[in-house]
């Protein structure tokens, strides 16, 4: 098929950017979106020109590094797909296609399709963790038995890839749903529970510092989750949140 | 430093790693603060090892070329981790594991460090379920185990088909906790381009910021290499687009041996190649062979009616398939170790009954466990007279939910729904079982040089064993290398800080510079990739699944004649101080360029059949690998001189005091 990309190129963190176009031909329905972009970056090379930038690296779904906003939607209009799994025969012969970055206060650009993340990061260091040293003699794996059911919740909660298209997705720019993930997946398991409290007040702190937007309950982005993260998690952490406070 | 001291401590095998402990030197915690180590990755070999440094007090600060440490590539490990926990009291234990992984290798590891291997692997379990790591329970509470390949116990601990992600989130919070500490400094976006040497010791890196392209130069008592794998030397494998071998090459220019670079675990289970224009390949975890019986048509007929579309594989008889891997070895049956599954994929193939359009495919089929575990599910829900419909329904739920993610993968791609028709897969390059040559305590032949994880060459001999990774990852960094250390460090109590304004930081930083300023200017007329395809294609034709002297030959000619013409003619657009991923590609290619060529002469020389490396001319007469104890029992450290096809090699000899030599069989 062959398309027509507008692309949003931006040399560096300071310049300005802008949509530029671009036409693809002969792309293969069973080619990944981003090896489509590969064809295109081939072309531009060969051409002597510079190569659009974008993040990517596992190419299957799972380290959360490709990022881009595809027709007005982070990951494009699949469902539960990252970019880097978004297939070809999505898209018709003859589509336009609009690729920007993630926008977002919290994450500002770094090149054409590259953006900056840390501010996730940053969150985890706040809190997203359970305090215990590597020793060589905790104790045994089995000692605490857990409720299968709330494993199994803690697992959905924690396959949270960090690739930020919550936020992309959301009007307010809010991180509620990566935040509630890490939240919820600690506070469902016993080895979390003790610092449950500290947790979700630090992180909480730590993500209105970085900038991300506050949560008015649209649900943009579990449905534009790729990981299908629930918004039972937002809901288990404003009540981790409200019991932590009033017993501050 | 020609001989290579691999420091085994000396007593029985299983009081060696206890031993060694009593007796190493260690520094004591308020030393501890004096003293800074680098660590370049942040897989799960060097997060957990990230973090444990810094508990112990040392300052610690690590590298990663991904935009957050939480993305490295042992996030995509998908079934499992080893552990000789026995919970399910099948036998299993620590000899038990350690004669696995010593047998799944093709005898071709040391002992000593297998052993411990196997001693710690129970820690690491118990470290991630304190860290939250949500492993797979039973209903009971208690954690679930599954069977990998060559092995005849159930010892794998998982997360659904994510146990990479869910391991290394576990590490990257408890590095994390330490980054809030002040303890570890983690610098995103870097690129180790090359390591330092004061005095003959590592006491550095140059790291380019990858976002503003700048130069940096860092400095530490000690540097510890964890940067994975090298399979992409490949083009195609299923790693990381990033994944290269630049650190470890970088280290081993300076001195570093190089050891068993040929050794290269080519996985059964991937999907198929679809296009000229594919960049990666994806595995599909080895777990699905629990549950997943692998077939042929038995007669070529019905291999061209399915290729052309006219026949259904559903549609084809019981008898008609030709469960090759059930016929040819029925006590391991679809779990035989990888090394020996991927060769009879490519038997059959090769024979002409591959089943897609390029004939580089066979079927895993996962009907009879779902109608199997259906039945199952239907006789504890007290459904009477279930229909086959129901019966389907109920198994696929309870397939679902053991590898829901990998089906949801494999449908995304492929666009073929596996519950419904049997998947198609082919042998891929995966892992690297070669790396740096380490001792005993981890440390490469540069004093103060450690390597660990995939980036060393340590456990898995010739293959390795599925799940064993994680657990080798996990082991070096949690428990051994922060241990191992500081024997190397109680030296440097008293050295201060390692200035970065001496000449050797200057000279090195200068090499780099020029480097990527040659690659830069040189204004050729082909890109990166393809070179990169290229030498993919030599490695996988010539140096792949199967190898014989004459191709070998041609490779290192062909890598050689590749790699002059890439200095020539290689464009690389855009400067070197900004953020520039196409200057990154080409670093790495041109020493995956030089890697090649050092890799088919490794292969050259190892004139036997082992675990992954076959060699056309050492194969018994009905086609297995035939090894050679008598000639190869050693491992191959190459020291550089200048020129791959020059470099010389060091023989460490594989003494095996506990577990007898034996052909391994897997009938
Ligand atoms: C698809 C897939 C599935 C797998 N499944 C399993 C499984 O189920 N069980 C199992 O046991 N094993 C599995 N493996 C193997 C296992 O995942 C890897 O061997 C292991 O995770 C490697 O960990 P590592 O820490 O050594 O390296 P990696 O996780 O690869 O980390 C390398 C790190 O080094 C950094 N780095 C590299 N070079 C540089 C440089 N020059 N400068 C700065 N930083 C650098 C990277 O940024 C990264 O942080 C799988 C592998 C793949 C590819
Ligand atoms: S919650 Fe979903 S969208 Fe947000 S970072 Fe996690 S995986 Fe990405
Ligand atoms: S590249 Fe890893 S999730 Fe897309």
């Amino acid at each position: 098929m062959n398309l027509t990309l507008k692309i949003w190129r931006q040399k560096s963190p300071s310049s300005k950017g802008e949509m530029k176009t671009y036409p693809v031909k002969d792309i293969s329905e069973d080619m990944s979106f981003l090896e489509m972009m590969d064809v295109l970056n081939e072309e531009l090379i060969n051409k002597g020109e510079e190569p659009v930038a974008f993040d990517h690296d596992c190419r299957e779904g799972i380290c959360g590094m490709c990022s881009m906003y595809i027709n007005g939607e982070p990951h494009g209009p699949d469902r539960a797909v990252t970019t880097c799994q978004l297939h070809m025969r999505k898209f018709n012969d003859g589509d336009t296609i609009h690729i920007e970055p993630w926008r977002a206060n919290a994450f500002p650009v770094l090149k054409d399709l590259v953006v900056d993340r840390s501010s996730f990061d940053r969150v985890i260091q706040a809190g997203g963790y359970v305090s215990v040293n590597t020793s060589g003699n905790s104790q045994d794996a089995n000692a605490i038995p857990i409720p299968k059911e709330n494993a199994d919740l803690a697992f959905d909660a924690a396959t949270c890839i960090g690739c930020g298209a919550c936020v992309a997705a959301c009007k307010n720019a809010s991180a509620m749903l990566f935040v509630s993930a890490k939240v919820s997946q600690l506070s469902l398991l016993p080895q979390g529970e003790v610092e449950a409290k500290d947790r979700v007040l630090n992180m909480i702190d730590q993500m209105d510092d970085e900038g991300f937007g506050n949560c008015t309950n649209t649900g943009a982005c579990a449905i534009e989750c790729p990981k299908e993260i629930s918004l039972d998690n937002i809901a288990r952490m404003n009540r981790e949140y409200l019991s932590a406070s009033v017993s501050k | 430093m020609s001989t290579l001291d691999s420091k085994i401590p000396e007593g029985p095998v299983a009081d060696k790693w206890t031993n060694h402990k009593n007796h190493i030197n260690v520094v004591n915690p308020a030393n501890k603060r004096l003293i800074d180590v680098i660590v370049v990755g942040s897989g799960l070999a060097g997060a957990s090892a990230s973090a444990s440094l810094a508990e112990m007090g040392y300052n610690v600060k690590t590298f990663c070329f991904q935009d957050s440490p939480r993305r490295a590539h042992s996030i995509a490990a998908q079934g499992g981790i080893n552990a000789a926990k026995n919970y399910q009291n099948d036998g299993d234990s620590t000899y038990r594991l350690f004669y696995d992984t010593v047998k799944g290798g093709d005898y071709r590891a040391r002992e000593a460090n297998v052993y411990r291997l196997a001693e710690v692997s129970a820690s690491i379990i118990d470290q991630c379920v304190a860290q939250g790591v949500p492993f797979a329970r039973e209903y009971g509470g208690l954690l679930d185990n599954r069977s990998f390949g060559g092995v005849l116990v159930s010892r794998t601990f998982y997360a659904k088909g994510q146990t990479g992600q869910q391991l290394l989130l576990g590490a990257y919070s408890a590095m994390s906790r330490q980054i809030n500490k002040g303890k570890v400094t983690m610098y995103n976006r870097h690129e180790m381009l090359d390591l330092v040497l004061v005095d003959g010791k590592a006491r550095g890196i140059i790291a380019r910021n990858l976002v503003t392209g700048e130069l940096e130069r860092h400095s530490a008592h000690a540097v510890v290499l964890a940067t994975g794998g090298y399979g992409n030397v490949f083009y195609l494998s299923t790693n990381a687009m990033g994944s290269n071998v630049t650190a470890a090459w970088r280290a081993h220019r300076r001195g570093a041996y190089f050891a068993n670079p040929c050794y290269t675990q080519i996985h059964p289970t991937c999907i198929p190649r679809s296009g000229d224009y594919q960049s990666k390949l994806t595995l599909m975890s080895e777990s699905l062979r629990n549950d997943g019986r692998i077939w042929v048509p038995k007669h070529k007929k019905d291999v061209e009616a399915i290729r052309s579309g006219k026949l259904k594989p559903t549609d084809l008889k019981e008898n008609d398939r030709d469960y090759y891997l059930e016929r040819r070895y029925p006590a391991f049956g679809n779990l035989v170790p990888r090394d020996v599954a991927s060769r009879a994929a490519k038997e059959r193939c090769d024979a002409g009954f591959g089943v897609n359009k390029t004939g580089e495919a066979v079927y895993l089929d996962f009907t009879a466990a779902i109608m199997r575990y259906g039945s199952e599910k239907a006789h504890t829900s007290h459904i009477h007279n279930p229909t086959d419909a129901q019966i389907r329904e109920l198994g696929e739920k309870v397939i679902e939910n053991k590898y829901g993610n990998l089906f949801q993968i494999y449908e995304k791609i492929t666009d073929d729904n596996p519950y419904k028709t049997p998947m198609m897969i082919y042998p891929a390059v995966h892992y690297t079982m070669g790396g740096l040559w380490v001792d005993y305590n981890l440390m490469t032949t540069i004093p103060g040089c450690y390597a660990a994880g995939e980036a060393n060459f340590s456990d898995h001999g010739a293959n390795r064993l599925g799940a064993s990774a994680l657990m080798q990852g996990l082991a070096d960094g949690y428990f051994v290398l922060p241990y191992t250390i500081g024997d190397f460090l109680a030296d440097d109590i008293r050295t201060g800080e390692i200035s970065t304004e001496s000449p050797e930081f200057e000279a090195t930083e200068k090499d780099v510079k020029d480097r990527l300023e040659a690659l830069i200017n040189n204004k050729g007329s082909k890109s990166v990739d393809h070179f990169h395809k290229r030498l993919g294609k030599v490695m996988w034709d010539k140096v792949g699944m199967a190898r014989k002297t004459e191709g070998l030959k041609e490779a290192m000619a062909e890598i050689k004649q590749m790699r002059e013409e890439f200095y020539k003619d290689v464009f690389v657009p855009g400067t070197v101080d900004e953020f520039n991923p196409e200057l990154e590609k080409a670093a790495r290619v041109a020493d995956f360029l030089e890697l090649g060529e050092l890799f088919a002469k490794d292969a050259l020389d190892r004139n036997e059949s082992c675990g992954g490396h076959f060699r056309e001319e050492s194969q018994t007469e009905e086609g297995e690998a035939k090894r050679d104890d008598v000639n190869f029992a050693f491992v191959s450290a190459w020291e550089w001189t200048g020129n791959p096809s020059e470099s010389n090699l060091h023989k460490e000899d594989l003494k095996f005091e506990n577990i007898e030599l034996k052909q391994r069989s897997y009938k």
